[in-house]
């Protein structure tokens, strides 16, 4: 009660300094307004980053880390709650038209940037233009590709001014999108850094220096306080941020630390409150030291082997029996249950089991027994007529990378009588060779664009650009294009994932998981969002008791 | 002396002019792409990233381009990776972090190295003998690898004193902890050479002579065997003060200083073209100056050298 009086009195004298208004409401929340939870003097919140994040400009980011920062500092259209599901941001709503082709969204109208500038239906125009426009050279320009938005393949090909894109301001807070196929899952693309709005006057007075702490205009529930690259950044609370009230986490504070058992020891030693990704092998003995902090969750990513099935590459894995073979001879369970250990699940489709409103496909090799799809692969073979085969296998190095394929490897031999050659390169060199197709078969992975079956199946479309073991099948990309305009899109994926297991289009190893370590006393965090999108304005810090 | 000076900065500039393009080619053979992308990056994405970053001009173009803003402006060009940071930016962020901590640690390193080589020599074959030679090869087992995280268990779990990475300015607490780990493997090479080349003098015939003549020992060290046994050290000394200023990039990736030993190898592997060649340039300037400071600290330190 005592701390209540003197909380209101010093807001009281703070609010005479109108240049402070986030400190009058530092000390004003003592319990959570709906849990009703003792939270803690300090609302802070701190994370270990792996990598330093090349950039915070939304247009120009290609990459985790970054979008992780530009998530608090900046607000789209659409964001996304706890589970994952959608929820207005800037937006109050949409109204879908046309048959999912044109969307309108009504912006509302208490959003503001940092300067104190409402952000308007123009911004975002604005942004998706920068996003697409040639002269940008945003390397995620093919997002807004992706999103199918009117002009966007001719813009970022420069065949057409960024001004011709299909979006357009009707008015300051009605925004219209017009998209050339129908696409139902448009907004949920709106939470991705590349669609965000962008302060224009701000771009254009600081050119690219205009990310910076001092310079950057922002709309999100935090500002940019410091940056050190390679070593952390601060935020701070945002007070022109229209849900500035509800925003409890004060000061947010990522640091970067490289190693990954450094980064544990520091950790351990309390100084931050969240540890992603863990080291790896050591989840079992952090669950069983730490039980309330250690945490494994669906991610949403797919690891798998992709077979090179170019013309002039190896000829026995034209034969679907070979690959078939090679699929059902990988044992998944040792691989994560004795090597990954973190809660991953063994996969036998390619979409994640946990994609939002994915129908898992029934594959026939998910129900057998190993002993039963080894002599299958077995019998395969000997149909075939394969008795000695020599293959390639490329991944980037990495200690992970290395023990999967050195398993899987024994696996062919030992089952198979498969020989096999493993090939390690850095990150770089790898991309070459695989796009080069310089392999036999290469590890790949595939991380959701958005969350909806569609980022994965898509892939394996012949013109996909990351297909990269140019997998082609008529059936195939004619159930993904029917699936962009059907009601039901999960019964062509259904199809689609039944033709990747008869074909054995490639090698589904795994669906990813997250497995980190947080602070219990940091609540809020989503468990159930497997795009692991958090937003720290929905974290609150409970008193430590 | 000064036309020798001259001379060897005439030579400096060539030298780093080959320096440059023999980097730039190295580069250009390596496999990979700055844009390269698991995503596989449409080609007009790709078309329009060349084009911003000038990789849609030929070679000699760009090189010539190249040299041509690093000569007269010392303009290292954008970042490929950092795309809205130049090289000139992250230098100048990233070289006065480990410029600080490569200058303490050369500090500590001949401190403490100097010192325990000369009690190693001048007592030679005592118990300070053997107890300098242990710390030095101690110090030499076990690398900054090792040292770094038994550091970091030490003061920074177990005791709670010092923070286990960052650098927040340079504030004491968080230099102290990648000075050491640093500095030791330095140190004890140091103190390995001070002993042997002191050793070496103090059997020469004029020190037997000043000691025959009834000086004190400590004048003798000091003042008659110090300048001659400082010159094997002052050899090692040049390149070693360069690869300390220039950082470690595992006392950056581990301590996360923000150093430029860091930008470094990321860029390497990111094929952040312009990053590697502006550190690159960095370093091999820097080397070719100590260098030619070690030349001119032969010719005061020893009369015989003529040039």
């Amino acid at each position: 009660m005592f701390h209540k009086q003197i909380a209101t009195v010093s807001a009281a004298a703070l609010l005479a300094f109108s240049a402070v208004p986030g400190l009058a409401e530092t000390h004003a929340m003592t319990e959570h307004p709906e849990t009703g939870e003792a939270l803690a003097a300090e609302q802070t919140y701190s994370y270990r980053l792996l990598d330093q994040f090349p950039t915070l400009d939304p247009q120009l980011n290609e990459e985790t880390a970054g979008n992780h920062v530009i998530r608090q500092l900046f607000e789209g259209l659409m964001i996304q709650d706890a589970e994952g599901n959608l929820r207005p941001g800037v937006a109050e709503g949409f109204e879908a038209s046309e048959g999912n082709t044109v969307y309108t969204f009504k912006l509302r109208e208490d959003a503001t940037w940092s300067n104190g500038d409402p952000v308007t239906a123009q911004d975002f125009v604005y942004g998706w233009q920068r996003a697409a426009d040639p002269e940008t050279a945003s390397p995620y320009a093919w997002y807004v590709e992706l999103t199918s938005m009117k002009n966007a393949a001719q813009i970022v090909a420069g065949e057409m001014d960024p001004s011709e894109l299909g979006v357009e301001a009707v008015d300051e807070r009605t925004l219209k999108v017009t998209l050339t196929q129908p696409l139902p899952y448009f907004p949920a693309m709106t939470t991705y850094a590349t669609l965000l709005p962008a302060h224009k006057a701000t771009i254009e007075e600081f050119g690219s220096d205009w990310t910076r702490p001092e310079n950057m205009v922002n709309n999100g529930a935090y500002n940019l306080k410091e940056l050190a690259l390679n070593e952390y950044f601060t935020l701070e609370k945002n007070p022109e941020y229209w849900d500035a009230e509800n925003v409890i986490i004060e000061e947010v504070t990522g640091l970067v630390i490289n190693d990954e058992n450094q980064a544990l020891t520091r950790y351990e030693s309390g100084e931050f409150d969240m540890l992603e990704p863990l080291p790896a092998g050591a989840y079992p003995r952090l669950e069983e030291e730490r039980p309330d902090e250690a945490h494994s969750v669906p991610r949403l990513c797919s690891y798998y082997y992709a077979f090179n099935l170019r013309d002039d590459a190896k000829p026995e894995l034209q034969d679907p029996k070979v690959r078939e073979a090679l699929n059902l001879a990988v044992d998944r369970e040792v691989i994560v249950d004795q090597i990954l250990q973190g809660g991953q699940t063994p996969a036998y489709n390619f979409a994640h089991a946990a994609t939002a409103g994915f129908e898992m496909p029934n594959i026939a090799m998910a129900s057998m027994s190993q002993a039963e799809r080894d002599a299958r692969a077995k019998e395969l073979m000997e149909e075939a007529g394969v008795d000695e085969l020599e293959l390639k296998l490329i991944y980037n190095t990495s200690e992970n990378h290395k023990q999967i394929a050195t398993v899987v490897t024994q696996m062919w031999k030992q089952k198979l009588g498969v020989e096999t050659t493993l090939e390690n390169m850095e990150w770089s060199t790898y991309l070459d060779v695989r796009k080069a197709g310089n392999f036999d078969l290469a590890r790949s992975a595939w991380c959701g664009d958005y969350n909806e079956a569609s980022t994965f199946l898509d892939l394996l479309t012949t013109t996909h650009g990351s297909n990269d073991g140019q997998f082609s099948n008529e059936e195939y990309d004619a159930l993904m294009a029917a699936s962009k305009t059907s009601d039901t899109p999960n019964e062509q994926y259904s199809q689609a994932e039944q033709i990747i297991a008869e074909q054995s289009a490639i090698i589904p190893v795994y669906h990813y998981s997250n497995t980190f370590l947080l602070n219990p006393a940091v609540k809020g965090f989503p468990m159930q969002n497997v795009e692991n999108n958090w937003y720290v304005k929905d974290f609150y810090r409970t008193a430590e008791e | 002396m000064t036309a020798f000076i001259l001379r060897r900065l005439a030579i400096a500039i060539p030298t780093i002019l080959a320096l440059i393009v023999f980097s730039f080619l190295l580069m250009e053979a390596a496999p990979g792409s700055p844009f390269a992308s698991e995503r596989g990056v449409p080609p007009a994405v790709l078309a329009n990233l060349e084009a911003k970053y000038g990789l849609d001009r030929s070679l000699l173009e760009r090189m010539g381009i190249y040299v041509w803003n690093v000569m007269t402006q010392f303009d290292f060009g954008p970042s490929f990776k950092f795309k809205d940071r130049t090289v000139n930016d992250l230098i100048a962020q990233g070289f006065p972090v480990t410029l600080t901590y490569g200058f303490w640690s050369f500090l500590v390193a001949i401190t403490v190295g100097g010192t325990l080589g000369l009690l190693a020599a001048v007592y030679h074959n005592s118990w300070l003998d053997t107890l300098a030679v242990g710390i030095s090869v101690g110090a030499q087992v076990l690398p900054n690898f090792v040292m770094a995280p038994i550091l970091v268990l030490i003061f920074t779990l177990w005791l709670g004193w010092l923070p286990g990475g960052g650098w927040r300015g340079g504030q004491a607490a968080y230099v102290i902890l990648p000075v050491i780990a640093l500095s030791t493997s330095y140190m004890a090479s140091i103190a390995r050479i001070t002993r042997s080349s002191m050793l070496e003098v103090l059997g020469a015939g004029f020190i037997r002579t000043a000691r025959a003549k009834g000086l004190p020992m400590r004048r003798i060290v000091l003042r008659h065997a110090l300048k001659p046994a400082l010159l094997p050290i002052i050899s090692y000394l040049g390149p070693a003060f360069v690869g300390m200023i220039t950082g470690s990039v595992l006392i950056d990736v581990f301590f996360s200083t923000g150093g430029i030993g860091q930008f470094f190898v990321n860029s390497a592997l990111a094929r952040d073209y312009s990053v590697i060649m502006g550190i690159t340039i960095l370093i091999g300037t820097l080397t070719v100056l100590f260098n030619l400071l070690v030349d001119v600290l032969y010719a005061w330190i020893d009369p015989k050298i003529r040039y």
